[in-house]
């Protein structure tokens, strides 16, 4: 066991974990932090996205130790006082989600799309995305979702 | 999904990493970002006993210019390289090789040591090392020795790196002014490239004074297209002249053949592709 | 008293048509989901599966001790350790009588028949501790031939079951001739090999995989009175009949519920050895349990979908009128028939004809067992697989005869006037536009336009080569009249239920025997019944997915949620109505006769008095003054038996570069117009046919399940088994022309499948539109870039797939 201290959505949190946890399994399992989910074990499919220091990554792909000492953002961080992220309201403006599996790792990494580019392109928005797989909505209004968001001042405010 | 219980340690220095492996040996992998490793581990196709962690070794992050050189440290993540301007400035080829590795989130975690290190030779990092004629600073604990591009991919995951040793930075000799361009080739965007050419060039004029050009996933290592190199040297960057240059891309080549593409296939595929990479690397 | 905001008299704003923001949304945008992997229970222990390397294989020896003898391993179990209560994982429809039928055992004893199938369980206190012991649990095989090729299969060379004898399961077979709804195909064939036009082609339907993105987990908490069973399943209902059926359990003492589930697109229509296995352990050891696959046991063990052979006939006279048209069919059901299994392509049998007024029609579908994952439904089932079929052959014959496709289609299809129309499978299509959706289509795509730079490209020799492929479906969902299904010896019926509960402030609960995983539901079923009762969208909620809370129910696939789940809740919220309107007479002090409802208000004819629906919920809450002889309550329910099935269409146009050189195929343009009958929730309908057109453009372009010469699946994880992402699709241009269904109340048709039953043919359709004049008259899906290349500097339709996966994970990399 390892002991570990990170702040999760704004809360510090500590834990003697084995080295092998990962990081979504932390979140999961001894947090419940359930929002982040696990879609697949060959990182391709993104819905374990969270960020971790500021920038998105796979948390699946992440041992929880190696997060020790850092800041980890979830879907559950992501509304500050009851207010949600734009690009939160604009998945459920544009319908950017139907099962809503995938939608907790798509957002978080919209979230960081926009962080970096404020204004993308329809090209630079799906290409963005990746790493991150849907199997809903054909990625339509996703793609939507991240324009509107864009619109809104996403990238600016977060 | 469940990795195999391991022990873990987190070095801040090498040569505490070069302990932990003395140390350990055998039982041991080192993990740098993970991103490939960590598959492995959580489908069990590796169990190692003792994971040691290059993620706390400050000295091994970052970008600087050497003299003739620019110096990546090994545990500098993708998207730092592809950012950096020092990459830009001198050797763009990796800039536009990283911008489209694997997705956003490797990028952000993954590592450019820990990629060239996993020599898998459909990885988007091992064919610009080659054409630009990296070399890379290895640490034992015997000191440190600096093996070439040409000498460092072995074979099939597999590179010169010792089994007590760590690789720290990687020297790209400056390729100030070249042009470059990296064509690769997927059916899927989330894919390791089936065939991709990674492409540098040198213009005199509207001729190609010297070309750089590197084959991804042509054979069980990166390769250097040398033939094509010498082929275009003094040639004009016409689609006449690049496309005969291109027709040597396959010289000692070794495609393999799976769901992807079958070898002769993937033999056409870096012809064409190696034409289209010097062209737009060319600027023509 | 009443909480409830009743709509003013004069908002004449109805809900039904709105673009409505979905309810479900809040919760799953900010991560605050039930997804059963979530779900945690006191004392709750985890599984892992031990799954046969082989394909086919005898066991002969299972040693669990070292596995026992693991850290907070609890118990491992095998086949034997279980007598009858383990049950069997069923075949709900057998299609002839004589149906080959291998015992499904959830966990066999002594032999597995596909590599992926369960040989043991491991019980342990953490998932993580269960996986550790499951990888010490040796097993002795002595590997047996396996039956993997589809086409030799069904020559019984190698027998995937050996005690059965043959592999051939069943043969089911259609004919016009025979059925009296056509003439005879074959003197079609024959007179039209004497003075017309013969199209003979097979084509290949690949094997593909659901792939949704929530991987399947289930729960079983055995510590109450009634079991209860969380699962991951479009089919909650089902599940719990199906447990009763076969585990020996009273149906009374199961509970199933489906919380939130992420997609299923038929692939959680099923009864899987995971949850039987989940069942008979926590019966066995008293202590809840959770089972969660990983994506690559999903990709291995989750039934598969699609998997034929289509050898296809279309006779027709010189001018493009075709006279018969004659499918042969062999379809792979895997190691065993699942729960729909052969019906798949059954479903797929009457579609064939599609739009087109065929005056002679044969069908005939043989289902071989091999030893593969068993197939089963995959969005469309069945009738994408038909649709493919016709659509390419009138491309084919659009070039025999020299025409522009839409033109051979306009020449055959059924006229707008000529609804409803009988077809040569005797099914009556009760109403479309195929001219209007066409014409629409057409202005959309800029048809002509790309026409002509197709010609120019052509004429120039350019290196990237412009296709036009069309797809003029239909389909037939909604299913399904339960007394059709009983003719064809579908175990079930195709009924929905629905519930309408009056609550004392006036809000309205609503129970569906409908199971939502992603369809929005809770939305567009709130729409329909606040624009029923005139209540507020936001005072409805809708309830389901729960055999306790929603006890009736068929749960939800093809296409059938609406339009039979729809029209139970319409049935259920009239009744409402009728049951409030003697109240809120008594109340009002007026005749029922001189009573009016509209807009939520029950008000008296040629008077200002009224009260709203809400206001009798309260007062017959009260009870303290209702008319003598009636019930103090306004609840009522609804159970629908469809009439007929639902008859969508649409035309759909594709256009495909092609880069001659690599082979590499860009999606230029996707135009699709689809008539789905009067639409409750546009921005739903947007989504659901986004979805289904990538679902469908996947199949014609990445997605295949390769199995190599052992039976090992190569495509066995994300790497290989190649999902769409974004950066891989482009938007789409979506619009809709409406005919309204004439068979339910509200005038709708199903949308949940139609996306991916068109799109297929559009896109293999472009792509050899766009190289027909290179000499290529076919591609096999998936339509892989060498594939494409291959067609074009050879012949044939491009090759089958080199079954080798890219070793990107049998590194020992150092340093990654």
């Amino acid at each position: 066991m390892t002991r570990i201290s990170l702040t999760v959505d704004g809360a510090r949190v500590s834990d003697d974990v084995e080295p092998r946890m990962l990081l979504v399994q932390y979140l999961r399992e001894r947090l419940g932090k359930t929002g982040t989910v696990i879609g697949c074990d060959t990182s391709n499919c993104g819905a374990c996205t969270v960020h971790l220091n500021g920038t998105s990554v796979k948390s699946c792909n992440v041992l929880a130790v190696q997060a020790d000492g850092g800041e980890v953002t979830t879907i559950e961080g992501l509304a500050q006082d009851g207010q949600l992220h734009p690009v939160q309201e604009a998945f459920r403006e544009c319908h950017g989600l139907q099962c809503g599996f995938c939608t907790p790792g798509m957002i978080m990494q919209s979230v960081d799309l926009l962080n970096s580019n404020p204004n993308p392109s329809e090209e630079e928005i799906r290409l963005g995305l990746e790493g991150n797989l849907c199997r809903c909505t054909g990625y339509h209004n996703i793609v939507r979702a991240v324009q509107h968001a864009a619109g809104q001042g996403a990238g600016a405010t977060s | 999904m469940i990795p195999a219980a391991f022990d873990y340690v987190a070095p801040t220095s090498v040569e505490d990493a070069l302990a932990a492996l003395a140390e350990h040996g055998d039982d041991a992998k080192i993990i740098a970002g993970g991103q490939s490793l960590l598959p492995v581990l959580r489908m069990r196709l590796n169990a190692p006993e003792w994971i040691i962690d290059l993620g706390r070794i400050e000295s091994l992050r970052g970008v600087r210019d050497d003299g003739d050189a620019i110096v990546i440290g090994a545990m500098t993540p993708h998207a730092v390289v592809g950012a950096d301007p020092l990459v830009a400035e001198h050797a763009l080829l990796i800039t536009k090789a990283v911008e489209h590795l694997a997705d956003a989130q490797v990028r952000h975690r993954g590592t450019f040591g820990g990629a060239l290190a996993h020599a898998d030779p459909a990885g988007d990092l091992g064919a610009p090392a080659r054409a630009l004629g990296a070399s890379f600073v290895i640490q034992g604990s015997g000191g440190t020795r600096t093996v070439g591009a040409d000498d460092f991919f072995v074979d099939l995951f597999e590179t010169a790196i010792g089994e007590d040793e760590i690789l720290t930075e990687v020297r790209v000799p400056k390729h100030t002014g070249w042009g470059a361009h990296y064509e690769k080739f997927v059916r899927v965007a989330h894919q390791w490239p089936i065939v991709a050419v990674a492409a540098t060039v040198r213009m005199e004029g509207d001729a190609i004074a010297e070309a750089g050009i590197g084959l991804t996933n042509m054979g069980s290592t990166p390769i250097r297209a040398s033939g094509v190199e010498d082929a275009l040297a003094g040639q004009p960057a016409t689609e006449d002249a690049v496309h005969a240059a291109a027709e040597r891309a396959t010289d000692g080549t070794n495609p393999p053949s799976d769901l992807n593409g079958d070898a002769d296939y993937r033999s056409h595929l870096a012809r064409v592709l190696t034409r289209r990479a010097v062209l737009a690397a060319a600027g023509a | 008293m009443t909480a409830t905001q009743e709509r003013p008299a004069d908002a004449v704003e109805r809900e039904i048509g709105r673009d409505r923001r979905r309810k479900e949304d809040q919760r799953l945008i900010t991560g605050r989901t039930r997804w059963t992997d979530n779900l945690q229970l006191p004392g709750m222990l985890h599984l892992a599966m031990v799954r046969s390397p082989f394909a086919h294989a005898t066991i002969t020896s299972i040693d669990t001790s070292a596995a026992q003898d693991a850290p907070n391993v609890v118990t491992v179990l095998t086949g034997k350790d279980f007598g009858e209560e383990l049950g069997v994982c069923i075949n709900a429809w057998p299609i002839t009588p004589d149906q080959v039928t291998p015992v499904h055992s959830p966990l066999p004893a002594d032999r597995v028949s596909f590599a992926g199938e369960i040989v043991a369980v491991v019980v342990a206190r953490s998932a993580a501790e269960a996986r550790d012991a499951a990888e010490l649990v040796d097993v002795e095989y002595d590997e047996l031939p396996a039956a993997l090729d589809l086409k030799d299969a069904a020559a019984d060379t190698v027998l995937a079951h050996p005690d059965l004898g043959t592999n051939k399961s069943a043969l089911w077979v259609f004919d016009s001739g025979e059925a009296g709804t056509g003439g005879n195909v074959e003197d079609a064939i024959s007179k039209a090999r004497d003075d017309g036009i013969v199209i003979e082609r097979e084509y290949r339907q690949q094997r593909l995989i659901p792939a949704f993105m929530e991987p399947r987990s289930v729960v079983v908490d055995p510590t109450s009175e009634q079991l209860t069973m969380w699962s991951a399943t479009q089919i909650p209902h089902i599940l719990r009949f199906a447990l009763a059926a076969t585990t020996g359990v009273p149906e009374s003492k199961i509970r199933v519920i489906a919380p939130d589930v992420g997609g299923g697109f038929g692939g959680k229509l099923q009864v899987t050895p995971e949850e039987w296995i989940a069942w008979a352990v926590a019966r066995r050891i008293h202590k809840p349990v959770k089972y969660t696959e990983t994506r690559s046991e999903s990709l291995l063990s989750a039934h598969h979908g699609r998997d034929q052979w289509q050898k296809l006939t279309l006779a027709a006279e010189k001018d493009g009128t075709v006279t018969g048209f004659k499918v042969e069919l062999l379809a792979d059901l895997g190691a065993y028939v699942a729960i729909v299994g052969g019906g798949v392509p059954v479903l797929g049998a009457f579609m064939f004809n599609a739009i087109y007024k065929f005056p002679a029609y044969h069908f005939a579908c043989q289902t071989v067992l091999t030893n593969k994952t068993w197939t089963d439904a995959y969005r469309g089932a069945g009738r994408p697989e038909a649709t493919f079929g016709i659509e390419r052959m009138m491309d084919e014959l659009a070039a025999e005869v020299g025409v522009d496709p839409l033109a051979i289609r306009e020449k055959n299809w059924i006229k707008h006037d000529e609804f409803p129309f009988t077809t040569v499978c005797g099914l009556e299509y009760d109403s479309g536009n195929y001219e209007a959706a066409t014409a629409r289509a057409k202005e959309m795509f800029g048809y002509d336009e790309l026409r002509a730079e197709q010609m120019a490209r052509r004429a120039s020799g350019d290196k990237v080569q412009l296709g036009i492929g069309i797809s003029t479906f239909t389909e037939m969902c909604g299913l399904a009249p339960s007394r059709v299904l009983g003719t064809l010896d579908y175990g079930a019926g195709g009924w929905e239920y629905a519930s309408v509960r009056m609550l004392a402030t006036g809000k309205v609960e609503v129970t569906t025997g409908a199971s939502a995983h992603g369809q929005g539901h809770e939305t567009a079923f709130s729409q329909i019944v606040a624009d029923r009762l005139g209540v507020a969208f936001e005072d409805v909620e809708i309830l389901h997915g729960d055999t306790q809370v929603a006890h009736r129910g068929l749960d939800t696939y093809g296409s059938r949620s609406l339009v039979v789940g729809g029209e139970a809740l319409v049935r259920a919220a009239d009744k409402v109505i009728e049951k409030a309107k003697p109240v809120a007479a008594h109340l009002l002090e007026a005749s029922v006769d001189d009573l009016e409802f509209s807009g939520g208000r029950f008000t008296v004819r040629g008077t200002d008095q009224g009260m709203g629906i809400g206001e009798v919920a309260t007062a017959v809450f009260a009870a303290h003054d209702y008319p003598e002889g009636v019930e103090p309550q306004l609840d009522s329910d609804a159970t629908y038996d469809p009439v007929n099935f639902s008859f969508p269409h649409g035309t759909h146009l594709c256009a495909m570069e092609v880069d001659t050189e690599t082979g590499a195929l860009t999606m230029r343009k996707y135009v699709c117009v689809d008539d789905i009958g009067n639409i409750i929730n546009p921005l739903i309908v947007s989504g659901q046919v986004h979805g289904g057109l990538v679902q469908g453009i996947a199949q014609a372009l990445w997605e295949e399940a390769v199995y190599d010469d052992s039976g090992t699946l190569v495509s066995g994880s994300f790497v290989d088994y190649l999902l769409p992402t974004a950066a891989d699709t482009i938007s789409f241009d979506i619009d809709h022309t409406t005919s309204p269904s004439t068979t339910n109340s509200l005038g709708t048709k199903g949308v949940g499948e139609a996306g991916t039953i068109a799109s297929t043919p559009a896109v293999v359709n472009a792509v050899v539109d766009a190289v027909r004049h290179l000499g290529v008259n076919d591609i096999q899906m998936p339509c892989t870039p060498e594939r494409v290349w291959r067609a074009i500097n050879g012949p044939g339709a491009g090759g089958s797939t080199t079954a080798d996966a890219m070793p990107h994970f049998d590194g020992e990399g150092e340093q990654a």
